[in-house]
């Protein structure tokens, strides 16, 4: 702040103090050429009521006092005067701070002891798990539910379906740098006979109800679905690539979903977590993922 | 002057108390409109582009400030959960800031890139799709409300007038960047640009 700016403030502020403290003084008690205490003031109303002319009671005007002395001890001891800095030295970041390094005392050997254990002993954790249990609701929850369950486009966790592994490193690998989905559109390289063909092959592949003629004339155009979701429909771990022959169908595995999503594409996106939660976070969080699928190592 | 002389005349009553009164607003509102602290953006806080200007109009008329604020006060409990602090450089092109006082849903002043934008559509939408215990009403007819260029354009122009630093071309292509896109779109737009300017660590 400009010192222009702190004086204005400074002035103002002193100057408002002092004309509190001169008004208390001047109005509080009798002045000559005013009626005396238990005189009337002169007016009458229906004949007969008259009103007194009594000082404010003391209590109240010391109420007043306090309230002034209050305001200077705060001015002196914080930083409420322009640039003035307090002599207590406060300030709002400083208390942040003083925040923070009392969670980091108070939280440091627990994470120093996590950090020492490894993904299955994590998983056994009681404090870990609950840790991570509160993680999950507060970071996860959103897109997967908070029952981990998933919803409609986002991954169930809870199941043995995995798009990028379900290894506790591959897990805290799609947590720390995030992951990207993308099935490229292949509408404009069919037409829709082809496409309609394939749709049936597709859904041939995890035995649901479909045309066996028209899935068989699809077959032969699968081959370029192979090269991502691989010759036998059940996908690629490291390209994200999902299992075409389970009944996991992030998308819906009615024909028409799969039609629009072999037609436009698919993108999707679990955003990289590793700003936000930081490694040790990360290590339980992939910990309690890996274990919602997984039996807990006893 | 006499106290009986002040009480009788109302119009002098009436100067006085406003006198009073703004003691409080010079001393702590006046200085803050001059301060670079608060009038200079924070590095990287750029004016709106177009969309997200037309999304920040959603964001207003469909009242979600009402349930969500836009500040992420400084305390331990509030940066763990959405991230560093609010600070004033972040807010001057905010006209007016979308600060909010209740939280019925979450604050939204970080919300940028954490979610993607197909999951801000299925939420918009319906809310419970996604969040099954969610109260927050659906917003499904954004979706097929389009946008109107020339309006933002407008809105463009006043904000120059104002101060926000808009380039004649920015204005210019306002209508061609907007057109053909649903109120849905803009506000998703908007969202995703919040408070991307500051570090995102907060472990």
């Amino acid at each position: 702040m400009s010192s222009g700016w702190s004086w204005f403030i400074i002035i103002l502020t002193l100057a408002n103090i002092a004309g509190c403290w001169w008004l208390l003084r001047r109005y509080s008690g009798q002045r000559p050429g005013e009626p005396g205490a238990d005189e009337t003031m002169g007016h009458v109303w229906d004949g007969d009521l008259r009103e007194y002319n009594q000082p404010l009671p003391l209590w109240w005007m010391m109420l007043f006092y306090l309230t002034i002395f209050f305001g200077i001890a705060y001015i002196i001891l914080y930083p409420a005067l322009g640039n003035y800095k307090g002599v207590l030295g406060w300030t709002q970041t400083g208390q942040y701070e003083n925040e923070l390094q009392q969670a980091r005392n108070r939280y440091s050997a627990i994470y120093d002891r996590l950090a020492e254990l490894s993904f299955d002993e994590l998983a056994a954790d009681e404090q870990a798990m609950g840790i991570g249990h509160r993680l999950f609701v507060i970071n996860c929850s959103v897109c997967h539910g908070s029952d981990a369950r998933g919803a409609p486009t986002f991954p169930n966790l809870t199941d043995a379906d995995w798009l990028y592994g379900g290894e506790p490193d591959a897990i805290l690998t799609s947590i720390l740098k995030g992951r990207a989905g993308m099935m490229p559109p292949m509408g404009a390289t069919m037409d829709d006979q082809t496409i309609d063909n394939v749709v049936q092959y597709v859904l041939s592949l995890s035995g649901k109800d479909h045309d066996s003629a028209a899935a068989a004339a699809g077959k032969p155009m699968f081959a370029t679905c192979s090269a991502c979701h691989g010759l036998d429909g059940r996908g690629n771990q490291s390209l994200g690539a999902p299992n075409l022959t389970d009944d996991v169908w992030l998308y819906g595995s009615d024909a028409a979903r799969i039609r629009e999503g072999i037609v436009n594409g698919r993108a999707n996106r679990m955003p990289a977590h590793e700003d936000l939660l930081g490694p040790e976070r990360s290590r339980i969080m992939a910990a309690y993922i890996y274990q919602l699928s997984h039996e807990r190592a006893p | 002057m006499n106290h009986q002389k002040l009480e009788k005349n109302i119009a002098l009553m009436g100067v006085t108390i406003a006198l009073v009164i703004s003691v409080a607003g010079l001393v702590e509102i006046l200085p803050l409109m001059f301060q670079a602290e608060t009038t200079k953006p924070l590095e990287g806080v750029e004016p709106y582009a177009p969309l997200q200007l037309a999304g920040r109009d959603v964001y207003v008329s469909e009242g979600c400030y009402v349930c969500h604020s836009q500040q992420i006060r400084p305390f331990r409990s509030e940066t763990e959960r959405y991230g560093h602090y609010s600070v004033a450089g972040e807010f001057v092109y905010d006209r007016p800031f979308q600060f909010g006082s209740k939280r019925t849903g979450p604050d939204l002043a970080r919300v940028g890139g954490r979610y993607t934008d197909e999951w801000h559509r299925l939420h918009l939408i319906n809310p419970r799709d996604l969040v099954p215990e969610s109260n927050m009403p659906g917003y499904p007819w954004l979706a097929k409300e389009m946008l109107d260029g020339e309006n933002v354009e407008l809105r463009m122009r006043r904000l120059r007038a104002l101060g926000t630093p808009y380039t004649d071309e920015q204005i210019a292509a306002a209508i061609s960047v907007v057109d053909g896109k649903t109120e849905m779109d803009a506000l998703i737009a908007y969202l995703q640009g919040l408070g991307l300017a500051f570090p995102r660590g907060r472990y």
